[in-house]
């Protein structure tokens, strides 16, 4: 099948370029705008005949003009394996819901997996650009241009005060959230997160951890992103997140740096403890896998550690999820049993970096 | 510690949810969190797995809030007067519905409900309630030009005050070339 390199490959092509603008910090930036189409009602309580009628129009309507923005692939929730399904979740390329109601739910993706177009899932569609880096306003171009493709193929549901309308009034006016995924160890350890975070919130923007939430994030992986939709441009609210971002950003290069100057025998033992732990341990879980590839994400960008590519977080945080897991095990697992997979996969993926 | 949700396996996920100062706690192993992350829908698939309060779970809070409020009041005016529940005559969703979900059924949702929806959206979206943004081509041509030509003269600004003046002229003279086609359309129609 020609989609299978969807769920065998845990890098999307885009993410494999190598770190994009600000990599140190920043690791991926999307842009995602909600849309529905005029007269259907939205899916959430859409009758079964309504969505499926709704999935077959959007997707063909959509797959025929698809040159316009390169191949597009239409992959049917219902007719994936459940280990498929899960994978394509954790490479945030579909979301939870949209197979919540995979009976009539497809994504639409391209070769290189930047863009990912949601059917029937919140909103009649959700259209995705992803890419590495810190990429705000490359990634909303693209949208931008993908939203006239598909806007030119198809009549939205839009309304010239409210803007463009969505199943949830959170997301009215744009339908656009921008997010940022930044990788912020030294300003969880030095407390300073805690500091900032309520500066950031009034600004209309909030912070959350990719694995738990606000300072209890794993990983120390978080996703800035913005709240409002309504009353500001996409420009606008771009640049301000933009700028946002970029603070943040500088204030982990700083206290990176003081890290380094006040504490630099205890940051090595930090980092080292956890490169050798990664490197020899037999069971470990995802919490701590987590936890342990910051560190040792931290250690690359500081140079401590040489010779081991950074991406090696990002990889081993998405190979090292129980749906990876399962799929290249080809088995459903336990607890215990993934562990031990868990920790093998690692070591052998830090085996090949030496 | 336990996982409260199967009682069997070590939990492994603690967290703490507060709402309007009551503090809830939460102690989960790996499969438990999991399952209930599959069944809470956010953005990123990871956040789910700590069952994240969602904006979507607070907006449906700010709703319940304002009914719970306003329905004392509205008892003690009008006493078992049943009236018709505010409904969307075209999709049939009910306002009760859309607060206890935090979605709406349809695009006609947005009038139907509008009186309701008003102050929500002060509350979510900092004040505003109007759309400054893009706007499709398609049926809605004359706010696209107009939007087109705000953001020109919005450009037009910068390169003034960059100095930046053959570029300005050029802009000037498309921006009144743009002009002169609306005030046309206007007139057209």
């Amino acid at each position: 099948m020609a989609s299978e390199h969807f769920f065998s490959e845990a890098i999307s092509p885009w993410m494999q370029e190598g770190p994009g603008p600000e990599g140190d910090i920043a690791l991926s930036t999307r842009v995602r705008l909600a849309r529905n189409i005029e007269q259907y009602p939205f899916p959430v309580f859409a009758s079964e005949e309504a969505s499926a009628t709704l999935l077959r129009y959007a997707s063909s309507t959509l797959l025929n003009q698809s040159e316009e923005v390169g191949s597009l692939e239409a992959l049917n929730m219902n007719e994936l394996r459940p280990n498929e399904r899960q994978v394509l979740v954790e490479k945030h390329l579909v979301s939870p819901y949209l197979i919540k109601n995979m009976e009539h739910s497809a994504v639409l993706l391209n070769n290189d997996e930047s863009i990912s177009i949601m059917v029937n899932e919140e909103d009649h569609l959700r259209l995705q650009c992803l890419s590495n880096g810190m990429q705000l306003e490359e990634c909303y171009n693209e949208a931008d241009r993908l939203d006239d493709w598909a806007e030119a193929n198809l009549t939205y549901a839009f309304d010239e005060r409210l803007g463009y309308l969505t199943s949830c009034p959170t997301n009215v006016g744009t339908g656009m959230r921008a997010s940022v995924m930044v990788h912020l160890p030294a300003l969880v350890w030095t407390n300073q997160l805690s500091r900032i975070l309520p500066a950031i919130h009034q600004l209309g923007l909030v912070v959350r951890g990719i694995y738990g939430e606000g300072s209890e994030a794993l990983g120390n992986l978080f996703q800035i992103s913005n709240q409002m939709t309504l009353g500001k441009s996409e420009k606008d609210i771009i640049e301000d997140l933009r700028g946002v971002v970029m603070q943040v950003i500088q204030r982990e290069r700083h206290a990176r740096e003081s890290l380094l100057g006040s504490s630099r025998v205890k940051l090595e033992d930090r980092v080292f403890r956890s490169y050798g732990i990664l490197a020899y341990s037999r069971m470990m879980t995802t919490k701590e896998a987590a936890n342990r590839l910051s560190d040792v994400r931290l250690g690359i960008d500081l140079d401590l550690i040489k010779g081991i590519s950074g991406n090696i977080l990002n990889e081993l945080m998405l190979l090292t999820q129980p749906g990876f897991l399962e799929q290249y095990a080809g088995e459903s697992l336990t607890q215990e049993e993934a562990d031990i997979r868990r920790a093998n996969v690692i070591r052998e993926r830090i085996k090949l970096e030496l | 510690m336990i996982c409260q949700n199967c009682g069997q396996r070590p939990a492994s996920l603690h967290y703490t949810k507060i709402v309007n100062g009551a503090k809830t706690e939460l102690h989960l192993c790996e499969e438990c969190a999991k399952e209930q992350g599959e069944s809470s829908e956010t953005e990123h698939s990871f956040m789910s797995a700590a069952g994240g309060y969602t904006i979507q779970d607070l907006l449906s809070d700010l709703l319940n809030m304002d009914q719970s409020n306003t329905a004392g009041n509205a008892e003690k005016k009008q006493p078992k007067k049943a009236a018709r529940p505010l409904t969307c005559d075209n999709c049939g969703l009910t306002y009760k519905q859309f607060t206890k979900t935090g979605r709406l059924g349809c695009a006609h949702c947005y009038h139907a409900f509008e009186s309701k929806l008003t102050p929500v959206f002060r509350r979510v979206h900092s004040g505003n309630t109007n759309h400054t943004g893009k706007v499709p081509k398609h049926r809605h041509e004359k706010l696209h030009a107009q939007r087109e030509l705000d953001e020109k003269k919005r450009q037009i600004n910068i390169l003034v005050q960059n100095e930046e003046f053959e570029k300005a002229a050029e802009l000037r003279d498309e921006i009144r070339t743009l002009e002169k086609q609306f005030q046309g359309r206007e007139e057209d129609s």
